[in-house]
C-alpha cells in the first residue's frame, strides 16, 4: 500500500506512513550518507551525518533523514551547500577520533572534509553505538556499553559479561566502522581474564583480513 | 486530620484557621533558605525558638523558606509591619525579641544605605524590595514550608477549589490561554497550548510534570520556590491535571538540597492527608497522585525529553525522535512539563482572572518573572518583577549597582546557553523576545553581573567547559563540536590563539547550532555568539597579541 | 554502612527496573560509594541488564564508583562563585589536602570534589564540608574550616 508522495531531490518518491525519509530514499535508490544506522536496529540519531535538508509549507529546516518521517507533500533536499558544510564539519570532527576509518575517508573525499582540521585525538572509536546496539538488542547479552557522559563518554565491554558470551560471538566487531570494538575487546581480555581463551578466533582471519589492528589506549573501567 | 471531603469543608476549616490566628500577635519569621542557611540561619533560628518558648502566648517564631535578600542574611522580618532585620547573629536574638515584645524597632539591625546612610525599617521602603512586585515569592516569609495550614492562612488552594467547584476543565485552560501564560523555563512557549496538545492527545493515561531541576549555573529562584512554598506549585500542577485530564504527576528535583526535599516530601504528604491528593479529590471526583523523582546531577537531565527518560530509569539522554513529548513523552504517553515557576503562575491565574494576569507585564510577555541576581553585584538574591521592567531597575535600583564602585562590564543572561550584552544596552526592558533578540535570551532568569575586570574570553571558555562536563554525549556535533569549540577557546584564553581560530569558531557554531539533536548543542554558542556580537575586538586582540593578558 | 541497610534498599526495588536511579541514589547517600559487587546485585534483583547499571552509574557525577574519605569537601564552581573566586578558594583547597579535585586521599580523610552551583550564589564563593555549607570563604577561611576536621 503506497500512500504518501514526497519529493526527494527533485524525484516523485512513493513511500509508506511510518516510513523515514531515509528508508523513502533508499527505496528510490537515492543515497544519503550514514553513520549510526544499522536496518537491524533502532534509530539512534547521534552521527548526524544523514541529515538533510526538508521544506513544508513554505519552512526550511533540517533534520536527520534515519528518524524523521515521510509526510505528504514535504520537500526533501539531499545535498544542498548546508548539508554539505554540515557533513564535511562533521566528518572533520571524526576524523580528529579515527583517521583511518575507511567510511570516513571515502565520504571526506566526497565533501571535502580536511582530516587534519582539528587537533587529533585518536581514540579510534566514534561512539556510533552501533556495537552497544547490537549487543543489547539483537543478541541481548549487553556485553558492551557506553559509560561516562559528555565529551568524556566511550565504550567499554563489561569484563564479567564479556568473558562469558563475547569469544563464542564476535559479531559486532564487522559492523565496527574503525575497528574499535575487537580492538577494545581484545584489551579487556588481556586485562581481565588473560589467557583463559581455549580455541582460536573463530573469525581471527576474517577479521584480520577485515581490518588491521590499530594500537589502543586503555580504558578505564 | 481527616479528610476534607467538599470546597465547603475546606473553606470551613480555612475560617477555623484564620480564627485561631491573631494578626496583631508579633511573629518572626528566620530565613532557612539556601543563602541565609550557609550563613548558619540555622543558629539563629534555634535561639529564638529557645528565647521565644516561654513566650509561647505573646511572640510567634516561624522558620521560613528564602525571603528574597540572600546578600543580606541570615533574615529576619517581624510582623506585624514587616520589619527587616538583616545579617542576625545568634547574639542579636535577645534584643530583637525585647524590642518586638514592645512594639520598637533594633535601629542598628536595620537597613541602612551604603551611601548616604539613610535607615529603612519596612520591608517596602528597603530599596532591594521597594521595586520589586512580589506576587510569587511575596508569601515565603509568611509560611512555614512544612505547614500546610500556613498556606491555607495565606489563601493556598483556593483556586485549587474554585477550579474544581465552578469551572469544567475546558474552563480552566481557556483562561490559561487567554492568561497567555509562557513557559518560565527557558523558551517562553505558551503554557495553555502546550497544555491543549497534552489535552488532545487520544491517549487516555497523560503526565504533567513539574520541572525543578533548575540546572542553569546561578539561577535559585525556582529551589527558592519550591523549598520556601511548594504547595503553590503543587496547586498549580493539580489544576493543571484537572484541566488536562491527567491522573498522575511528577515532580523532577534536585537531590542535592536535603532541605528541598524534606519540604516537598512533607508537602505532598499532608496534602493527601488532606485529600487534596489522591482519589476523589475535595469531593469532585476528580483523582490525582504526584510522585517525586531526583535528577543525579547532570545538566542535560534538565531537558525534556531527557527528564522523562530519567524518570522512567533510564540514562537522560534526549530522545532523537521527531515527535513532541506533550504528545509522546513518559513511557510514550501525552506528557505535559512545565517549568516551577509557571506553575506556580497557575493559581493566581484561576483565582484572579486572566484579565488582571494580562495587566501586568509587557506587550508579549504577561506577569512577573523572578531573577536570580547574582554575579558582581551588591545585592544578590531572588527578585521578582512585572517582565518589561527595564534591565536598570533590576541592576542598579534593586541590585545596588556593581561590587566594590566597580564599573559594569556586561549581563549576562540565561546560563550557558544564553549570552552576554554590553552594558550601554542597559535600558533594555525584561522580556522574552525583546531579549532573545539582543543575543541574551532570559532562559530561566539567571542574570548575571559581570563588572570590568570581566575577561570576556574566560568567560565563553569557562560556559563551553560547563556544557561538554553537562552534555550528555551522544551526538557528534555537539560533543565533537564544542570539545573543539573548548580547545581553541583555551588556547586563545592561554594566549596562544592562531589566526583562522574565529573563522574556525564560527563555523563550528554554525555546524553545532544546526546539526545537534537537542538544545543543549543548539544553543551551546549562542554565549559565544553574543561575544562575537559584543566583544569581537577583544577576541581579535587577544589572538594578535598573542599573550595571555587581555589587551 | 553496614550489609544490611545496602541489602534493605535492594530488597526494596527487588523487580523493580524502573527504581534503578532510585536505588543507587539511596545506595550512594548511605554508603557515598557504589562498589562494583554492590552493583552486580543491584543489576540482579532489579533485574536490569550489569551494563545498565554501569552506565547510569558512570554518566552521573554524584555517582561514586571509589570509596570516599571521612570528610566530602565540594568548591562550588558554578558561574557566580566562579566571578567571586572559585579559582583561588580551589587553589588552596587543593594545598591544604594535598589533593586535586576528585581525589582522596590515602589516609581516607578528605575526598575533593567541584561541582556547579548550589543555588545559594549570594554567599558565594562556597565550600561545603560533608553538606554543611560555608559561605563567603577565602582561602584564609578554607584552611581554617578545613583544619577543623579530623
Ligand atoms: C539542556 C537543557 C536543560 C534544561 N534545564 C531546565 C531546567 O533545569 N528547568 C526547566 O524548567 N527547564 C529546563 N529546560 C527547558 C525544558 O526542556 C523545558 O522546555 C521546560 O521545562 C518547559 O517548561 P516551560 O514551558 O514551563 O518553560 C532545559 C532545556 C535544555 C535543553
Ligand atoms: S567501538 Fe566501533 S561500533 Fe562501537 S561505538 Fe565505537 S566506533 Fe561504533
Ligand atoms: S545536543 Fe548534546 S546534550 Fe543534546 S543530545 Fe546531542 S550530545 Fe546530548
Ligand atoms: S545515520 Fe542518521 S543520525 Fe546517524
Ligand atoms: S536564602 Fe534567606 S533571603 Fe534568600
Ligand atoms: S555559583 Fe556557587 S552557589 Fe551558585
Amino acid at each position: 500500500m503506497t500512500d504518501i508522495v514526497l519529493n526527494i531531490d527533485g524525484k516523485e518518491v512513493k513511500a509508506k506512513a511510518g516510513m523515514t525519509v531515509l528508508e523513502a530514499a533508499q527505496q528510490a535508490g537515492i543515497y544519503i550518507p550514514t553513520l549510526c544506522h544499522h536496518e537491524k536496529l533502532e534509530a539512534f540519531g547521534g552521527c548526524r551525518l544523514c541529515m538533510v535538508e526538508v521544506e513544508s509549507r513554505g519552512w526550511t529546516s533540517y533534520v536527520v533523514s534515519c528518524l524523521y518521517p515521510v509526510a505528504k507533500d514535504i520537500v526533501v533536499r539531499t545535498r544542498s551547500p548546508k548539508v554539505d558544510n554540515i557533513r564535511k564539519v562533521l566528518i572533520e570532527e571524526l576524523l580528529a577520533h579515527a583517521p583511518d576509518a575507511p567510511e570516513l575517508v571515502k565520504m571526506a573525499e566526497e565533501y571535502g572534509s580536511d582530516r587534519n582540521r582539528f587537533a587529533r585525538e585518536a581514540s579510534f572509536c566514534v561512539l556510533c553505538g552501533l556495537c552497544v546496539r547490537y549487543c543489547d538488542e539483537v543478541k541481548q547479552k549487553n556485553a558492551v556499553s557506553f559509560f561516562d557522559n559528555g565529551s568524556v563518554r566511550q565504550i567499554a565491554f563489561v569484563p564479567e559479561v564479556a568473558k562469558k558470551e563475547c569469544w563464542e560471538c564476535q559479531e559486532c566487531f564487522a559492523l565496527c566502522p574503525t575497528s574499535y570494538a575487537q580492538a577494545a575487546y581484545l584489551l579487556t581480555e588481556a586485562l581481565a581474564f588473560p589467557g583463559q581463551r581455549k580455541t582460536p578466533a573463530k573469525s581471527a582471519k576474517d577479521l584480520a583480513l577485515k581490518s588491521r589492528m590499530i594500537p589502543i589506549t586503555p580504558v578505564a573501567m | 486530620m481527616p479528610r476534607l471531603q467538599s470546597a465547603a469543608e475546606l473553606e470551613k476549616y480555612r475560617a477555623q484557621i484564620l480564627a485561631g490566628r491573631n494578626p496583631a500577635k508579633p511573629c518572626i519569621a528566620v530565613c532557612a533558605g539556601a543563602a541565609c542557611d550557609g550563613m548558619d540561619s540555622a543558629a539563629v533560628a534555634a535561639a529564638f525558638v529557645a528565647a521565644g518558648a516561654p513566650l509561647g502566648d505573646k511572640i510567634e517564631v516561624r522558620t521560613t523558606g528564602c525571603h528574597g535578600y540572600c546578600e543580606k542574611g541570615p533574615n529576619v522580618v517581624v510582623t506585624p509591619g514587616d520589619i527587616c532585620y538583616f545579617e542576625v547573629q545568634p547574639a542579636d536574638v535577645p534584643e530583637i525579641i525585647a524590642a518586638t515584645l514592645k512594639g520598637e524597632v533594633v535601629e542598628r539591625l536595620v537597613y541602612h544605605d551604603p551611601n548616604t546612610g539613610a535607615k529603612a525599617v519596612h520591608m517596602n521602603e528597603v530599596p532591594f524590595y521597594k521595586h520589586q512586585t512580589r506576587l510569587l515569592i511575596g508569601d515565603n516569609p509568611k509560611i512555614d514550608p512544612m505547614r500546610i495550614d500556613d498556606y491555607l492562612a495565606v489563601g493556598g488552594y483556593a483556586a485549587l477549589v474554585k477550579a474544581l467547584s465552578e469551572m469544567t476543565p475546558d474552563q480552566v485552560l481557556d483562561e490559561v490561554k487567554k492568561a497567555n501564560l509562557r513557559g518560565r523555563g527557558g523558551g517562553g512557549f505558551p503554557a495553555g497550548s502546550k497544555w491543549e496538545t497534552t489535552k488532545n492527545a487520544p491517549e487516555k493515561i497523560k503526565y504533567v510534570i513539574v520541572n525543578g531541576h533548575e540546572g542553569e549555573s546561578a539561577a535559585f529562584m525556582d529551589r527558592a520556590m519550591l523549598t520556601g512554598n511548594p504547595h503553590k506549585i503543587l496547586e498549580g500542577l493539580i489544576i493543571g491535571a484537572y484541566a488536562i485530564g491527567a491522573q498522575k504527576g511528577f515532580m523532577y528535583t534536585r537531590h542535592d538540597m536535603p532541605l528541598l526535599e524534606k519540604h516537598v516530601r512533607n508537602a505532598l504528604a499532608q496534602a493527601k492527608e488532606y485529600g487534596l491528593l489522591g482519589e476523589n479529590i475535595l469531593g469532585s471526583g476528580f483523582s490525582f497522585d504526584v510522585e517525586l523523582h531526583f535528577d543525579v546531577g547532570i545538566f542535560v537531565s534538565g531537558e525534556s525529553s531527557a527528564l522523562m527518560r530519567s524518570i522512567e530509569g533510564n540514562p537522560p539522554e534526549p530522545r532523537p525522535k521527531y515527535i513532541r513529548t506533550s504528545v509522546s513523552g513518559i513511557w510514550d504517553k501525552p506528557s505535559n512539563l512545565n517549568n516551577v515557576e509557571t506553575w506556580a503562575n497557575v493559581p493566581q491565574i484561576i483565582s484572579k482572572g486572566a484579565e488582571w494576569f494580562t495587566s501586568i507585564g509587557s506587550e508579549k510577555s504577561k506577569g512577573t518573572k523572578l531573577i536570580s541576581l547574582s554575579g558582581n553585584v551588591v545585592n544578590s538574591g531572588v527578585v521578582e518583577v512585572p517582565m518589561g521592567t527595564p534591565l536598570r531597575t533590576l541592576v542598579f535600583d534593586i541590585g545596588g549597582g556593581v561590587r566594590d564602585g566597580k564599573t559594569l562590564k556586561a549581563i549576562h543572561f540565561g546560563g550557558a546557553m544564553g549570552g552576554s550584552i554590553p552594558a550601554d544596552l542597559i535600558d533594555a526592558p525584561l522580556d522574552f523576545d525583546g531579549m532573545s533578540k539582543l543575543g541574551a535570551p532570559i532562559g530561566a532568569g539567571g542574570l548575571l553581573l559581570m563588572d570590568e575586570d570581566t575577561d570576556m574570553v574566560e568567560v565563553a571558555r569557562y560556559l563551553m567547559d560547563f556544557l561538554t562536563k553537562e552534555s550528555c554525549g551522544k551526538c557528534v556535533p555537539c560533543r565533537e563540536g564544542m570539545k573543539q569549540m573548548l580547545q581553541i577557546l583555551t588556547r586563545i584564553t592561554e594566549g596562544k590563539g592562531q589566526q583562522g581560530d574565529l573563522e574556525r569558531l564560527e563555523d563550528l557554531i554554525q555546524v553545532t547550532g544546526v546539526a545537534s539533536l537537542c538544545a543543549l548543542g543548539k544553543t551551546s554558542g549562542d554565549p559565544l555568539k553574543s561575544m562575537f556580537r559584543y566583544f569581537k575586538p577583544e577576541y581579535e586582540a587577544r589572538i594578535a597579541a598573542g599573550s595571555g593578558e587581555p589587551k | 554502612m553496614c550489609e544490611k541497610d545496602i541489602d534493605g534498599i535492594i530488597e526494596k526495588y527487588r523487580g523493580q527496573p524502573s527504581s534503578l536511579i532510585h536505588a543507587l541514589v539511596e545506595i550512594q547517600h548511605a554508603n557515598h560509594w557504589l562498589p562494583r559487587e554492590v552493583m552486580h546485585r543491584v543489576a540482579e534483583a532489579l533485574e536490569v541488564p550489569f551494563a545498565q547499571v554501569m552506565q547510569i552509574a558512570s554518566f552521573y557525577k554524584t555517582f561514586s564508583l571509589t570509596p570516599k574519605g571521612r570528610h566530602e569537601v565540594h568548591v562550588c564552581t558554578g558561574m557566580t562563585c566562579h566571578l567571586r573566586g572559585a579559582a583561588k578558594l580551589l587553589a588552596k583547597v587543593e594545598e591544604v589536602t594535598g589533593l586535586k579535585a576528585g581525589e582522596t586521599d590515602a589516609e581516607s580523610k578528605f575526598t575533593v570534589e567541584t561541582g556547579a552551583c548550589l543555588g545559594s550564589c549570594s554567599i558565594g564563593p562556597e565550600l561545603i564540608v560533608d553538606g554543611k555549607h560555608y559561605g563567603r570563604m577565602t582561602p584564609e577561611k578554607a584552611e581554617a574550616v578545613l583544619n577543623s576536621y579530623e
